[in-house]
């Protein structure tokens, strides 16, 4: 509003920009490292062709698939937190990781293909989100703790699900397991999906803002202020689902970057959604860019999983930004 | 100008028996005071009123349609409703939480205008908030909040005025102030329905009363004809004494 307003523009033209130079340091960095120049060379479509097949066919599907997934989770958990009007609230509260490692991991336990994986995964994720929102509607109408408790709830069921499978898995077959677990853009692909359905789910949150300002109120508050607030909330939960769903099939359940990207641009720029929406996509993006770049270069030619770095630099930024507010 | 009428209005409160239907019409310029204990159903004939919660039998119109059939948006750029609850789960700043007042009248593209941005100016200082602007609500008392909640019903110049207990938490200087706000709002043409607790208030600053009583039965008129002790008495199940104070009735318990 007003006082964020001036802040508006400039802030989200800085995360661009800091997304922008994500995407670059992740393409310039690994085991063949390049300069500047070298990097401009090849993006121009010029350059030695060992560079050229390095970029474009490897780093760079990677980064934008590691930039996507991170947009569509801090997107995700951005509107989750205001719908449910819970700041702990993220894209997984509603139990759609958990629906979604079952998936993916059965199929990884029959041996099947990279395709049968994302495919299983996905389908994992809308069938627990069916799932916990026929059950929290239960024989009355649905309430954000009655749709929270379901969620922590069937989360659980599947995390006992996990644990099961994973016993049951040859020794061989547990690392990528538990990789996919905690989240890894060795998975990913390509990155068309992701950014197919992050664009089009960003420009459409953009006009929604002021309602959902207006959401974080309480719905009756916001009904009585003119939203719609039935047909908002249901969009707008169908909308996170289908990101989070996205996001997961592309990179695994990588943690933490849903929960407290949000609240970092909130503690920065304030909540006006207007701005934290597309400041999330952005500032999501970016830090996840830079996290699977060091999950792929720290300890080379080991990989790290990328949910390990998000957490590992995400966890002492938050705390410190919380210690400083008011 | 807008006139709120119900026809048979019987609210829905889960686990009563239909009580009395209401058929009445609140016109522009009028102030009516819902009085009854708790419990009564004073809060959820206010939100009825408001199209926010559905009735059991009969309807609301405004302005001769009915509520169901037109859009919440709509509705908001006249109807104003001030909750007694209020929920703020995430931090907003005095001016942030007023300005929201300017929802209804703005499409989704559109940013607030400085035409907007001077209402709310306006009515945070109509409600002597200027002091706490850039405050967040979180850190406000009670009643501060309580004048947060009014100046964001000022910021959307409403018509219709449904306030539930507009008085809540605040001091005597600032019901006062709150009460003389809504009589100045009557007098240009608003309609103005509040759920009161305080009979003296009521007596003092309302020209037209509805008692409701807990078995849901109810009885409406002009304010003076309404405050006959005996109904008092038995709407709130309690002896009351009646003073004059410059010519008004003051009602005391005993």
């Amino acid at each position: 509003m007003p006082v964020a307003n001036a802040r508006a523009l400039p802030s989200l033209l800085l995360l661009a920009l800091m997304g922008g130079v994500a995407l670059l340091l992740a393409v310039a960095v690994g085991s063949v490292p390049m300069d500047l120049s070298q990097l401009l060379d090849v993006l121009s479509g010029g350059g030695a062709p060992l560079y050229q097949e390095l970029v474009f066919s490897l780093r760079a599907p990677r980064a934008l698939a590691a930039f996507a997934t991170g947009g569509l989770l801090s997107l995700a958990g951005a509107l989750m937190q205001v719908l449910l009007r819970n700041p702990l609230a993220d894209p997984y509260v509603l139990g759609i990781s958990g629906g979604a490692a079952v998936g993916a991991l059965a199929s990884m336990l029959l041996s099947l293909g990279a395709m049968a994986i994302s495919g299983s995964a996905f389908a994992g994720a809308l069938i627990s989100t069916v799932l916990v929102f026929g059950l929290a509607q239960g024989r009355g109408s649905w309430t954000p703790t009655r749709l929270l408790l379901t969620g922590v709830v069937i989360a659980a069921g599947w995390g006992a699900v996990i644990t099961f499978m994973l016993t049951l898995s040859p020794a061989d077959r547990l690392p990528g397991m538990l990789y996919w677990l905690m989240g890894d853009l060795s998975y990913a692909r390509s990155p068309l999906p992701a950014w197919l359905i992050l664009i089009p789910a960003t420009l459409i949150t953009l006009p929604l803002g002021r309602s959902l300002n207006v959401l974080a109120r309480g719905p009756l508050q916001a009904a009585a202020l003119g939203v719609a607030v039935r047909p908002l909330e249901w969009s707008v939960y169908a909308l996170a689902s289908v990101l989070t769903a996205v996001a997961v099939t592309t990179a695994g359940s990588v943690g933490f970057v849903g929960l407290i990207v949000p609240h970092m641009l909130r503690l920065v720029l304030g909540n006006d959604q207007r701005i934290i929406l597309p400041a999330s996509v952005l500032a999501g993006g970016a830090l996840l860019t830079v996290a699977d770049t060091l999950a792929r270069t720290l300890m080379a030619p080991e990989q790290l999983p990328v949910g390990v770095i998000t957490a590992l630099l995400g966890v002492p930024t938050f705390l410190f930004l919380l210690y400083r507010s008011r | 100008m807008a006139v709120l009428e119900t026809h048979d209005l019987i609210v829905d409160i889960p686990g009563r028996a239909d009580g009395q239907p209401l058929s009445t019409r609140i016109q522009p310029g009028q102030r009516w005071g819902v009085l009854g204990p708790n419990g009564a159903g004073k809060t959820t004939l206010l939100h009825t009123l408001a199209g926010l919660r559905e009735p059991r039998h009969g309807q609301v119109l405004l302005d001769g349609e009915p509520l169901s059939h037109r859009r919440r948006r709509q509705l908001a750029r006249q109807l104003a409703v001030v909750f007694q609850e209020r929920q703020d789960s995430f931090p907003a700043t005095v001016l942030e939480t007023v300005l929201i007042g300017r929802h209804p009248f703005l499409s989704p593209w559109q940013r607030e205008s400085a035409e907007d941005i001077r209402l709310a100016h306006q009515a945070i200082e109509t409600l002597s908030l200027t002091l706490l602007r850039d405050r967040l609500v979180s850190t406000l008392s009670g009643g501060e909040r309580q004048r947060v909640s009014i100046a964001t019903a000022l910021t959307q110049q409403p018509a219709i005025w449904l306030v539930d207990e507009p008085t809540n938490h605040l001091d005597l200087h600032h019901q006062v102030a709150v009460m003389e706000l809504l009589h100045q709002q009557a007098a240009q043409g608003a309609a103005v329905f509040m759920c009161l607790h305080d009979l003296n208030l009521a007596a003092r600053w309302c020209d037209h009363l509805l008692l409701l009583y807990p078995d849901g039965e109810l009885c409406f008129g002009p304010a003076d004809t309404m405050l006959v002790p005996e109904a008092l008495e038995r709407l709130y199940d309690q002896k009351l004494s009646v003073a004059q104070v410059n010519g008004a009735p003051v009602f005391v318990p005993g």
